[in-house]
């Protein structure tokens, strides 16, 4: 859950989303789900020589599954907050693991 | 006081977990955390960055990024290979776990 939130905090941000085909669409993010599926309005693709079928398209949804990277703008990321929220993730996915039952080892 | 609050917190915490204990092999990936990691990727890149996120999936959130991508030419009348690399700067970027093949922390020679 913690990049759902992270990308939620980047709703209404420019972002460039590059796809596992190397398409790149650079827009602005609309929404995100569970599945990091998005929403971009207001798109552009990178290279439009390259790739000018979407030349038309304004607005899209792209299937998470087939995003390699999302390009963000530093300024709009707190990256001590998420390394924040990366250790307590890590932390509590780590508690539910102990929750099940397994023999702890002696701590030294 | 200070000594009862991390004692508690310690408590809280469970037997097994100590902050600095690796047990799981994504605690290696937690110890990286503020570091310049390097991580190999399907499809023959390479990333190195500053890791500021990651999730159980090995999604992750680097920092001041530097893209290697290998490519082989391959010339069809010679039939000889050429590799070239192509290097990129991305100043803060996202990418998703799947196309993860492994993490390492830094090496001295990035």
């Amino acid at each position: 859950m913690l990049f759902y939130s992270f990308f939620k905090t980047q709703v209404g941000q420019h972002v460039t989303v590059e796809l596992k085909n190397d398409l790149a669409i650079q827009g602005v993010l609309e929404s995100v789900d569970q599945f990091l599926n998005f929403k971009l309005k207001d798109i552009k693709v990178v290279d439009e020589e390259r790739y000018p079928h979407m030349l038309s398209v304004k607005n899209c949804f792209v299937r998470g599954s087939v995003v390699r990277y999302v390009q963000l703008s530093p300024p709009t990321v707190d990256t001590a907050l998420l390394q924040d929220a990366a250790r307590r993730e890590a932390q509590s996915t780590q508690q539910m693991q102990q929750a099940k039952p397994n023999v702890a080892p002696p701590v030294a | 006081m200070t000594d009862v609050a991390s004692a508690n917190a310690a408590a809280a915490a469970g037997p097994t977990s100590s902050f600095s204990m690796v047990e799981e092999p994504l605690d290696l990936v937690r110890l990286s955390l503020d570091e310049r990691i390097y991580v190999k990727l399907r499809g023959d890149r390479e990333l190195r960055g500053r890791l500021h996120a990651y999730d159980q999936h090995l999604n992750m959130v680097l920092g001041e990024v530097e893209e290697t991508i290998t490519i082989v030419d391959v010339d069809e009348e010679s039939n000889t290979q050429s590799v070239r690399t192509v290097n990129r700067k991305v100043p803060m970027l996202f990418v998703r776990g799947d196309g993860v093949i492994l993490v390492s922390p830094p090496s001295r020679a990035s």
